[in-house]
Parts: structure tokens; sequence; C-alpha cells
């Protein structure tokens, strides 16, 4: 089973739904306090950039089932602006909105895997998975 | 044509009202008003068709249904009573109208179901829209309540004052966390504020962004910010975010940081009387038990 479920991203109370849904999933999967800690913070990350810099997109979660291990993938998708140089802004401290432009190195940080795919002028999207261990 | 069906449902109320009752009745399994009293849902009943009928008879929402509809909703009936009764009214007026006549054509037929729609539709538009406002009033209501309670300063010692803070922090109640600590630093006279982010269940950047900024504007008005509360798995979090909480004190309990908030204003708490002669009363007290 390698179902999707999302969550649409469209005002700020919508990044607390993704959270929690994300939180549950991850519960489900079976990972521990501070991994669902990690994992609801990243996507806090994620759904609030979708909010600040795309206006609206969404956040989806599958359950990544591997012979020898589980995990959590979260995409989170948008048809914004898109990111010119991502390099730049996965340096800690880059920041366009006075932000503290630790989101997205924080969000590869918090998780196992990330991996960004933007275009200008057409969107984003950025896939992040977690392992249990 | 109009005028005549008006009539004869006006003048045969009666059956309908039986058959409506009847319907009404059936539908009382339903789990909403099994918690309603026999007599009551059988009075409510007969006032609402009584309600229904004095709409049709008059061609135009009463006052009647206005204070009906005003006593449902205070009583906290559910809107799918009156739905379900509307609609009820509806299937068994055209049932009634249809059965009166011998010989019906499907143009017969088109002009009962226009005609009973316009009697009931409005109805049903008016009742829908006063339920629909007053939960938007109860929103918004519970909106302020909210408000007040999201982020309260607490004076607990001299110049020592305490922000518990329960619950997500959203761009609104970033705002109102700095502004509240900022009015009560002045207001209290405060020279350590506490914020206990214990119930805060996600930091993430922006959320540490709000905290470090009010902690900024604490100390340029001349006081100190002590963040605490901070569970472990909270902690860990913030050090992957590659946030610095360095620049200003944390500490992990509520507890510690009221120790802490004493020394910066050069106090302690000492245990009064004789230590030895503590413990003794406490086993005492225990072996009375
Ligand atoms: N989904 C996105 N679409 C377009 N630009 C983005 C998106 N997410 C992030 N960015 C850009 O990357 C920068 C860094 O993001 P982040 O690390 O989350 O820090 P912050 O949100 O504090 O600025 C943002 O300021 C923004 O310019
Ligand atoms: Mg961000």
């Amino acid at each position: 089973m390698n179902f999707q479920t999302c969550v649409n991203i469209q005002k700020e109370w919508d990044i607390v739904g993704a959270r929690q849904l994300g939180r549950d999933r991850a519960k489900e999967i079976g990972f521990g306090t501070v991994d669902q800690a990690r994992i609801a913070t990243a996507i806090s990350e994620l759904a609030r950039n979708i909010y600040l810099y795309a206006g609206t997109g969404k956040i989806c979660f599958e359950m990544m089932n591997d012979i020898n291990q589980k995990g959590l993938l979260v995409i989170a998708t948008d048809n914004g602006p898109g990111i010119k140089d991502i390099s730049q802004v996965m340096e800690d401290g880059y920041t366009t909105s006075g932000g503290l432009g630790a989101g997205l190195p924080g969000v590869k940080r918090l998780m196992d895997e990330f991996d960004i795919i933007s275009d200008p002028g057409k969107g984003t999207e950025i896939r992040a998975i977690k392992w249990v261990r | 044509m109009d005028k005549q069906l008006k009539n004869l449902v006006l003048n045969n109320s009666d059956s309908i009202v039986k058959k409506w009752l009847e319907e009404i009745s059936k539908n009382r399994s339903n789990e909403y008003t099994s918690t309603i009293s026999e007599e009551l849902f059988e009075s409510t009943n007969r006032e609402f068709v009584n309600v229904i009928f004095t709409s049709v008879d008059k061609q135009r929402i009463t006052s009647e249904l206005d204070d009906f509809s005003e006593r449902l909703i205070n009583l906290g009936w559910p809107l799918s009573y009156i739905t379900d009764g509307l609609q009820t009214f509806r299937r068994v007026t055209i049932d009634f109208i249809l059965t009166q006549s011998e010989k019906i054509d499907s143009e017969d037929f088109a002009i009962v179901l226009d005609m009973v729609d316009n009697w009931v539709d409005p109805i049903i538009n008016q009742l829908v829209n006063e339920y629909s406002g007053s939960w938007e009033h109860t929103v918004s209501l519970q909106r302020v309540a909210l408000q007040e309670l999201s982020a309260p300063l607490i004076p607990v010692m001299d110049n020592i004052t305490v922000m518990p803070l329960i619950g997500t922090i959203d761009t609104d109640r970033a705002k109102l966390i700095m502004e509240n600590l900022l009015d009560g630093v002045i207001k209290h006279n405060a020279e350590v504020v506490l914020i206990d982010i214990t119930g805060v269940p996600v930091v993430d950047t922006m959320v540490a962004h709000h905290i470090i900024q009010a902690a900024e504007a604490v100390r340029l008005i001349g006081a100190t910010c002590i963040l605490v509360g901070i569970r472990p798995e909270i902690a860990q979090t913030i050090v992957n975010l590659g946030i610095d909480l360095r620049k200003f004190p944390t500490k992990s309990s509520l507890r510690k940081g009221v120790q802490t908030a004493l020394e910066l204003t050069n106090r302690r708490i000492v245990q009064s009387g004789n230590k030895e002669d503590g413990v003794e009363k406490l086993l005492d007290s225990l072996n009375k038990e």
C-alpha cells in the first residue's frame, strides 16, 4: 500500500492541519516523540513557505515501505514563483522576507533525505523523507 | 389555479397536519431528537406545522416564523429538524394534492410541484439563514474569547511576571504576545518575564523568530526575558533548525526559571523554621493517617 494523502494550503491555519495529519501519519508508522516533533516542524516550515511565497499549494504524505525500512515521505508542491538559486536558499540565514532563513536548511537537517526541484516562474516541489530507526 | 390549490391545502390542513405528524414521529428514531422529551417534541411539532401553514396562508415570512426559529436556535435544536420537517411537508402536501385530483397530466403535475416549492423554499432559506447567522455570531464570539486567553501575563511576585503560552502560535497571536508582553512589563513594573512554552506543540522558525524578537524588545525596555518549559523534543528540533538561543537565558522548567529570576532580582527562597523540625512534623502527620 502506497496511498497518498494531501492537505491543501490556502490560509495560515491550513499549516496546522498539515502538521496534524503529518504527525498522525508519523505516529501510525511508529516514529518516536522526538522524530514526530522533527517531522511536524519540517512540515510546518514547508507549509509556511508555500503560504508565504507561493500563496497556495499542497502538502502530501506517503508511507514508505522498503524491504528493510519504513518511513514517511513528505511532498510540498506549489505553482508559485519558484526558486532561482537553490544553493542560495539552502544557506543558513538566507531570507527574502525578513525571517530567520533557517527553514529550508533546517528541514534538510530534520529529515533524512531532501530534494528540491524548482522551475522559476512555474513552481517548486520539495520531497523529504524520514526513516524509522 | 394557484388560489384553488392554496385553498385546497388550507381547507384540508387537518389531514395534512395529521399525515405530517405521523411522518415526523417516524423520524423520532433519528438520534438528534432522542434527548428531547415526548411532550416537548409533540408541542414543538404542532407549533412548527402551524407556523408553516400561516406562512403559506399569508404568502410571506411571518413574525411567528421568526419567533419560532429564534426559540429553536436558543434551545439548540438542530437545523436538520427544520429541514427534515419542511421536506416532509413538501412531500406530504404534494401527495395530498395529487390524490385529490382524479386525473393529472404532466403539466398539472409540474404546476403543483412548482407551487409547493414556492411555499416551502422561502421558509427553508429564511431558517437556514437564521441558523447560519447565529453560528457565525457564536464563532466570532469564541474568537474573541480565545484571543483574550491567548497571551495572558501573570504577575507572580514583585517584579517577576509569567506568560504561559498554550496552543498553536500564528501570526496574529505572535503580535498579541509582543504587545501584551511590552504592556505588561511596564504596567507591572517587571524586571524579569518568564515565557513558558510548555504548551506550544511546535516551535518552528517562525515561532522562534517571534520569541527572539519579543525577548529583544523586552531587553530594550530594560527587563530580562527567560524562556522556560522547553520540552526535550523541542530542544532537539530547535538545535536541528540551527536556531541559536544562546543569546538569551533558557531554563527547562518554570520552577528553575523562577529561581533564576529571583537571583536576578537579588532574592532567594529560604526555608522558615528549623529544617529537622519540619521533617519530624511531616513524618508525624504521615503516621497519623
Ligand atoms: N515554495 C517556495 N517558493 C518560492 N520561494 C521559496 C519557497 N520556499 C522558500 N523560498 C525562498 O527561500 C528563502 C528561504 O526560505 P527559508 O529557508 O524557509 O527561510 P525564511 O522562510 O525564513 O525566509 C525564502 O526567503 C524564499 O525567498
Ligand atoms: Mg521559511
